[in-house]
């Protein structure tokens, strides 16, 4: 019949050698090792921490608009309009800023400003009194998201990277918008990761307005019972070891963490931790502008309030104009000095983060599960190899084999393309190995029939192949792309799931039926005419 | 001699579908009651949102003196359970799970740290590790409903879509009718036992819609094949002798499957618990409606298409390639 047996069983020995490099790579060290290199595990089975986190992007467009509005009264100062009211008025559109008041004589001055290059990312609606609003554009709302979000990413990479985690996951994640998955493998102690990432990201620098005042209360008094629109209360402490006392300051800050080019920690001549600063050289301009305006020497001194995390931390009075590099000396310790140069270093995130989902998973249960799942893994194995060989005789050591070969394919398969194994995924291993094993019962089945209506062995296997074709084919492919759906839908474990078991099934189409028919044809050609198969 | 448990079966299966059909009763409206009045389907904090830590103890913890240590600080809201394990290797551990207002969007971790430090503060019979945290705030349980909602709604219609391809749209509802009456007495199974429903068992749920969908898949391959060789019997008797065909398979190939999940259950360990519970049901569900749902159904929709007067014989669907 010249089926060319020996090159198809060439064939197969070359896939099983491939597929066993996937698994193992080139062996060095330890058989252990060489598999551990090449199957990933998944969080559940290594440990570690799993964090769905939501950026609030509102503020950073509130804080952008904040700036422009900044701008906007610096220049309506310069062209001499006076009088106008320029703000937010509807916290919930931070997008939006409204001008009103201009007196008449200026309104061109006003428009030409408007419409000039630096408010080019607004739409400007005027209405005939003189008032204008200005709403940022659509797309100039979703850029800023867009970078608002990237820039968190790199921002949380860059932090995480003290962690010394291996092969952190932080991306975007897909569910939701504006939100970021991270998964820190090894990592299982969620206080730690949040001290790391520091959700909340503000350290700016304020202009002080008034104050200090012992309550909220005291200091509106003092105002008049109204806070003014640009400034903010804001508590905290003046100088370490201080009591708590509440201040009025500017709402805009004069120096953002964003400013700040780079940040080491250190110590004064006291002994106490601080912070070493550099800002960028725009951002050193603007301070200078503001320190030179306010200090000692001048007109108005003032005094500028360090705020991190909406907490007063250290007010100062401005002793001399500083241009681009001082030093922060709080009520810290030196592990909250070394944290806080951390995130001025790597840039503060641009808006606050909320933690929207954590799972994490110790080590222990991970080594745990690992073990569970092997021993199950193996005893589902050798019941179902048993029951093929008592049930099926020599036939049996034909499913055996493609079994065998089954699990290598689809370990190998894992290696290669860097899944990651997850216990479900063990799980998906052994549902392949029941499955799997349906398409031979399938087969041999249709055999025996034709061998009972009296056909020969050869024309039973070939029989019993073609038929048993079809409803192999349409069991796999509902199966598949059940696990496709699972793979779409679901995130982790359910996709590690959802990829042992397409792998498995992937693999068994080939074993049961190229490998089983091949060890069929090469038994068959070994017999004589007539003579009886075993199943 | 081989070794053959059904050479030549000729069970009436058709004739016993009233006994089929008062089996199914009994589960389904049995666990559709647990749902609507009893246990209520048992939701997983990855649907209801809340926080879960499991606990290990050094030694069996006393479950007196955890409530009394949590309710010392102030933690009142606290569901403490052991966790169950065939296998016996989680005594030790205990789940404790607080509600979803322990995690809001605003402070996630709240609930988390209260009950660590309630423990390490008013716990002294031994020590412990926390094994496993899971968080889930509102958004992101949301999310995790409207998934699972999804992933199995896109299933049925990809297997629906896939049938009616490959067979005739009355196939296909029936093998979907066969479906759902599993899907219902399992999840009815998860609530008659107060067992969770978690994401990972949505996964167990809809493989085991597929496995249903095989096994159903391969009976109406072999009545297709019978239909298209022998037009003279009736649809009775090619169902039958189909079913009786293929007998031999579905048991063998069911069994072998059945070992495999029931050595998950028994050694896969308590995290998995819940899956292999699932696909335990699934899998003997599964083969049971192959026969005793989807085949009748098929025969049913027949005789009423017959008795309304229409075509006699049941259409054998697009040919087989082989």
């Amino acid at each position: 019949m010249g089926k060319n047996l020996a090159g198809k069983l060439a064939l197969i020995v070359a896939v099983l050698v491939v597929f066993c490099f996937g698994i193992v790579g080139i062996p060095h060290g330890g058989l252990m090792e060489s598999i551990k290199n090449n199957i990933h595990l998944g969080l559940d089975l290594k440990g570690g921490t799993h964090l769905v986190l939501e950026v609030h992007v509102a503020e950073a467009i509130a804080s952008a608009t904040d700036r422009d509005v900044a701008r906007l009264e610096d220049d309506f100062q310069k062209a001499g309009i006076a009088g106008a009211t320029i703000g937010k008025t509807d916290p919930t559109k931070p997008q939006t800023i409204v001008v009103s008041g201009i007196p008449a004589t200026k309104l061109g001055d006003a428009r030409s400003i408007l419409q000039g290059n630096d408010y080019s990312s607004y739409d400007v609606l005027t209405t005939p009194d003189g008032s204008s609003t200005l709403t940022m554009k659509p797309g100039a709302v979703r850029d800023l998201e867009t970078r608002t979000l990237d820039t968190s990413i790199e921002t949380i990479r860059e932090r995480i990277d003290i962690l010394g985690v291996t092969e952190p996951v932080i991306q975007k994640y897909g569910l939701g918008a504006n939100q970021i998955l991270v998964e820190l493998p090894g990592e299982s102690d969620p206080a730690r990761v949040e001290e790391v990432i520091q959700s909340t990201a503000k350290l700016s620098i304020h202009a002080v307005t008034g104050g200090p005042y012992d309550t909220d209360q005291a200091a509106m008094q003092a105002n008049g019972g109204v806070i003014p629109a640009d400034s903010m209360l804001v508590r905290g402490v003046g100088s370490a070891g201080a009591p708590e006392m509440v201040w009025l300051v500017k709402r805009v800050s004069e120096v953002e963490g964003t400013d700040f080019r780079d940040a080491q920690p250190s110590q004064d001549q006291n002994g106490r931790p601080n912070i070493r600063f550099n800002l960028t050289t725009e951002a050193g301009d603007r301070f200078y502008k503001y320190t030179e305006a306010h200090s000692s020497t001048s007109a108005s001194p003032g005094s500028m309030a360090i705020v991190l995390d909406n907490k007063v931390r250290e007010v100062a009075s401005i002793q001399s104009a500083i241009r681009d590099s001082g030093e922060i000396t709080g009520a810290f310790t030196q592990q909250q000095a070394n944290d806080l140069s951390l995130m001025l270093r790597t840039g503060a995130l641009p808006a606050s983060i909320s933690y929207l989902e954590t799972r994490t998973v110790g080590p222990t249960l991970g080594l745990a599960s690992i073990h569970q799942g092997v021993v199950a893994a193996i005893a589902g194995m050798l019941a179902v190899m048993v029951f093929m060989l008592v049930y099926y005789r020599g036939a049996g050591i034909n499913a055996d084999l493609a079994l065998v070969l089954n699990l290598v394919i689809l370990l190998g398969f894992m290696g290669f393309t860097g899944s990651v194994l997850t216990l479900p995924g063990i799980a998906g291993v052994i549902l392949t190995i029941g499955m799997g094993v349906d398409s031979n019962v399938l087969i041999f089945e249709r055999i025996r029939e034709e061998l009972r209506a009296g056909k020969t062995a050869a024309a039973a296997v070939q029989q019993g192949f073609a038929h048993a074709w079809v409803t192999i084919i349409d069991t796999h492919v509902t199966t598949i792309v059940s696990a496709m759906i699972l793979f779409l839908f679901g995130s982790g474990p359910v996709r590690g799931f959802a990829v042992t078991l397409a792998f498995g099934l992937f693999a068994n189409l080939f074993t049961a039926v190229f490998v089983s028919r091949l060890i069929f044809d090469t038994i068959l050609q070994k017999k004589e005419r007539g003579a009886a198969l075993s199943i | 001699m081989s070794l053959e448990l059904f050479r030549t079966t000729n069970i009436d299966w058709l004739g016993k579908k009233w006994y089929f059909l008062g089996f199914s009763l009994i589960f389904s409206v049995a666990g559709v009651l647990s749902m609507l009045f009893w246990h209520h389907i048992p939701l997983g904090v990855d649907f209801k949102g809340g926080t879960q830590i499991r606990v290990a103890f050094d030694q069996v913890p006393n479950e007196d003196h955890l409530r009394h240590a949590m309710d010392r600080a102030g933690v009142h809201n606290a569901l403490i359970q052991r966790v169950s394990d065939p296998s016996g290797h989680a005594a030790n551990k205990v789940i404790i799970a607080l509600p979803e207002s322990t995690a809001t969007d605003q402070s996630h971790d709240a609930g988390r740290q209260s009950v660590e430090s309630a423990l390490t503060a008013g716990y002294h019979d031994s020590g412990f590790t926390i094994e496993q945290v899971e968080i889930v705030g509102p958004t992101a349980g949301k999310q995790l409903q409207k998934q699972a909602w999804l992933a199995t709604l896109y299933s049925l219609l990809g297997m629906l879509i896939y049938l009616w391809f490959r067979f005739e749209l009355i196939y296909g509802v029936a093998a979907v009718v066969a479906v759902f009456h599993d899907t219902l007495i399992t999840v009815g199974a998860f609530s008659l036992t107060n067992q969770e429903i978690t994401l990972t068992v949505i996964a167990a749920i809809l493989t085991l819609i597929g496995y249903s969908m095989n096994d159903t898949i391969v009976v109406f391959d072999r009545i297709r094949e019978n239909l298209a060789l022998s037009r003279r019997e009736s649809l009775h008797d090619v169902v039958n002798r189909s079913i009786n065909q293929t007998l031999s398979r579905t048991v063998i190939s069911s069994g072998l499957t059945f070992l495999t999940v029931m050595s998950l259950y028994l050694f896969g360990g308590e995290v998995l618990h819940g899956f292999s519970f699932a696909l335990v049901i699934g899998i003997l569900i599964g083969t049971y409606s192959s026969i005793a749902v989807a085949a009748p159904m098929l025969v049913a929709y027949q005789d009423w298409r017959v008795k309304r007067g229409k075509i006699a014989s049941l259409p054998a669907g697009k040919r087989a390639k082989a």
